[in-house]
């Protein structure tokens, strides 16, 4: 693994503009992703998983968004560049996979124009070579009968068929780093380990990095090598993801894992998060964000302007509130404890 | 007598072709399969999308038609029932819909979508109903205020729990719920689950638990019918299914579900491997000719298997 970084995500805020005054949903977001590695973005909706991956890929309407700060990717600061400028790198350098494969598609075209779409802007290919380049990758991404799915239109093809269209058409002109956001979000069980070894697999195979953005802590536990955690906008907690699972310290992390069914455990009930991810107009913009969702707390724990600070090597939290958390349940305290 | 019971349930959709339109053949939704319900357990049915799970749902309820078989709710037959002798029991038997997107109706505020119910089964007036949409507005954990906004305004998880709220005003006996949590983030689920398991006991409610979410079926539910094209693979209580799956597709399912510990994930692949393996080699001694299950077979006096 090289430790060049690939893609730099130097304080990028991006803010939408609601009643003429602008809400920063991604808020001073600093982050490396180097070549052959993955880094998963988890978080509850509302956090600015999403926010944070469209602006990397200049998705956001212009008018209605500012974004500052710096991303850099193959030493060019993308937030500078021009659409047309963009449009180069979208697709070719960058290649995106979508949540939803069916709204992904465009369901008036075959699956094998779709690949070769991005292959005709971005490359010189002749239509014969596309073709054939656009039936190894539906091969590669396991499809069982490329020619005859060559032909089908999206809704001739089932969920998991549909996703590794997306896949393929993602990474059609090989590009270095692909953002994938809730992938596997909308398939079967059975269909999600598939498309899990597939991406593994590719990505090995290709060397991408991958931005993994899910809710789903299995799947980071199977997919990611870093993992961070957003709330509110901003990255709470960010580390290995062995040591993320290990010892989880931010008492969002802490949250999160003890919420989730999982197999293992038999518990009774689950940890529930007191409240909700305030709205992008209520957001505390100031001291601790999660402080509201803990108040068991007491205030003088936390810090009046956390920063994310590594409290031992590549593992990094933000507030000192960690070091007092305990769940409610713990102590007993039954009026915290959220039904 | 049994608080429901499901004996020998067909659901056949034809499929017209040729000439004349003609019914050629069948698609066999749901083939034969019989499950029992106890008041006050969570039964989860089991299986990958397309394997009749949400079917089933849909025609206990009444919104498919059944092609044979018995449905028994505390002793009456669904299927034989009037139309306006099965009204008495809409409101005894609830469903949560699994697209919180296309089951609330875009016109309506929310005020009148949790009412609805409440509109058809009882008289109240505007200040108590707007007391009770209030009342369930909150246990699902939404803004009181905001029974006066449209679907459209609430994120998919909001919505699925305006969903819930319809399906509690009733206080029905059966809960059937189709994937109520599989567009749901995982606090939000969490809280979901234990509001269904809290409500469960409060008013001794039965769950029909539709999911493909295995991790979730095991936390909630007592019994599990795992479906297999229309029919039923393995079935028994949550522990048999989970520490001793008899069939291979049971196998299948259960190693497909992501570990939460990343230090097992090369072994968790590696078991995925294996078992897929067993399943390409040994796909006769569980599947007949055509590619369906066997009859299920006792093997204790909970646990049955799909064997020749």
């Amino acid at each position: 693994m090289s430790n060049q970084p690939l893609l730099e995500l130097k304080n990028l805020r991006t803010s939408f503009r609601i009643n003429n005054n602008y809400y920063a949903a991604v808020d001073d977001v600093t982050l490396t992703i180097k070549e052959n590695e993955v880094v998963a973005i988890v978080g509850e909706s509302g956090c600015g998983k999403s926010a944070l991956a469209l602006s990397i890929m200049g998705l956001h309407p212009q008018g209605r968004t500012k974004l500052e700060g710096n991303v850099n990717f193959n030493g060019k600061n993308l937030l500078s560049l021009t659409t047309s400028e963009m449009n180069k790198i979208r697709g070719k350098d960058i290649g995106m996979i979508f949540q939803d494969p069916l709204t992904a598609l465009n369901p008036l075209m075959t699956c094998g124009r779709q690949i070769e779409e991005s292959m005709t802007y971005h490359t010189n290919l002749s239509s014969g070579k596309k073709k054939q380049k656009a039936l190894e990758l539906l091969k590669k991404v396991g499809i069982p009968n490329p020619e005859r799915t060559y032909k089908q239109f999206p809704h001739e093809l089932s969920g998991g068929m549909r996703q590794r269209v997306v896949i393929a058409i993602a990474i059609a002109c090989e590009p270095s780093l692909v953002i994938a956001d809730e992938p596997t979000t909308a398939l079967d069980v059975t269909i999600q380990a598939q498309i899990m070894d597939l991406l593994k697999d590719l990505q090995r195979q290709m060397k991408t990095g991958i931005i993994l953005i899910t809710h789903d802590l299995g799947v980071v536990a199977e997919m990611a090598d870093r993992v961070a955690v957003m709330y509110a906008g901003e990255i709470v907690e960010l580390a290995d993801v062995k040591t993320l699972f290990k010892n989880p310290l931010h008492p969002y992390t802490r949250s999160l894992l003890n919420s989730i069914p999982s197999t293992a455990s038999e518990k009774d009930r689950l940890h529930v998060i007191k409240g909700i991810v305030p709205s992008l107009q209520n957001l505390p913009r100031e001291g601790c964000r999660f402080k509201e969702r803990i108040d068991w707390i007491d205030d003088h724990n936390h810090e009046e302007h956390p920063i994310l600070r590594e409290v031992e090597a590549n593992h990094y939290v933000r507030c000192t509130c960690y070091n007092h958390f305990h769940f409610p349940e713990e102590i007993g305290d039954s009026k915290y404890v959220v039904s | 007598m049994s608080f429901l019971k499901v004996n020998n349930l067909k659901v056949y959709y034809p499929i017209r072709g040729g000439f004349f339109r003609r019914v050629v053949d069948h698609v066999k939704a749901v083939d034969d399969i019989s499950f029992e319900l106890k008041q006050g357990e969570t039964y989860g049915l089991v299986g990958e999308s397309g394997c009749g799970k949400t079917t089933t749902g849909r025609t206990i309820i009444g919104l498919n038609k059944s092609t044979s078989g018995e449905i028994l709710f505390e002793g009456k037959d669904l299927t034989k029932l009037s139309r306006r002798d099965f009204h008495h029991h809409r409101q005894d038997i609830q469903m949560i819909f699994q697209d919180p997107y296309s089951s609330l109706n875009p016109r309506k505020r929310v005020l009148d979508i949790i009412a609805e119910p409440l509109r058809n089964f009882e008289r109240l007036s505007p200040g108590e109903e707007k007391r009770k949409v209030e009342y369930y507005i909150e246990k699902v954990g939404l803004n009181p205020e905001s029974i006066y906004k449209y679907p459209h305004e609430f994120s998919g998880g909001q919505r699925q729990r305006i969903g819930i709220a319809r399906a509690l005003t009733l206080n029905p006996k059966l809960i059937i719920a189709d994937e109520p949590v599989s567009a749901l983030d995982v606090s939000v689920q969490a809280q979901v689950l234990n509001f269904m398991q809290d409500i469960q006991k409060e008013f001794n409610l039965t769950y029909l638990f539709i999911s493909h979410d295995l991790g979730i079926i095991q936390h909630m539910c007592d019994r599990i019918g795992i479906m297999y094209r229309g029919q039923f693979v393995e079935q028994g209580t949550s522990k048999e299914i989970y520490s001793n799956p008899q069939h291979i597709y049971t196998k299948r399912l259960i190693s497909a579900i992501p570990d939460i510990n990343p230090e097992k994930r090369v072994r968790q692949v590696e078991l995925r491997q294996e078992i897929n393996a067993e399943y390409k080699n040994s796909y006769e001694k569980y599947f007949n000719a055509e590619g369906k299950v066997y009859q299920l077979k006792q093997i204790s006096d909970t646990h049955s298997v799909a064997l020749p």
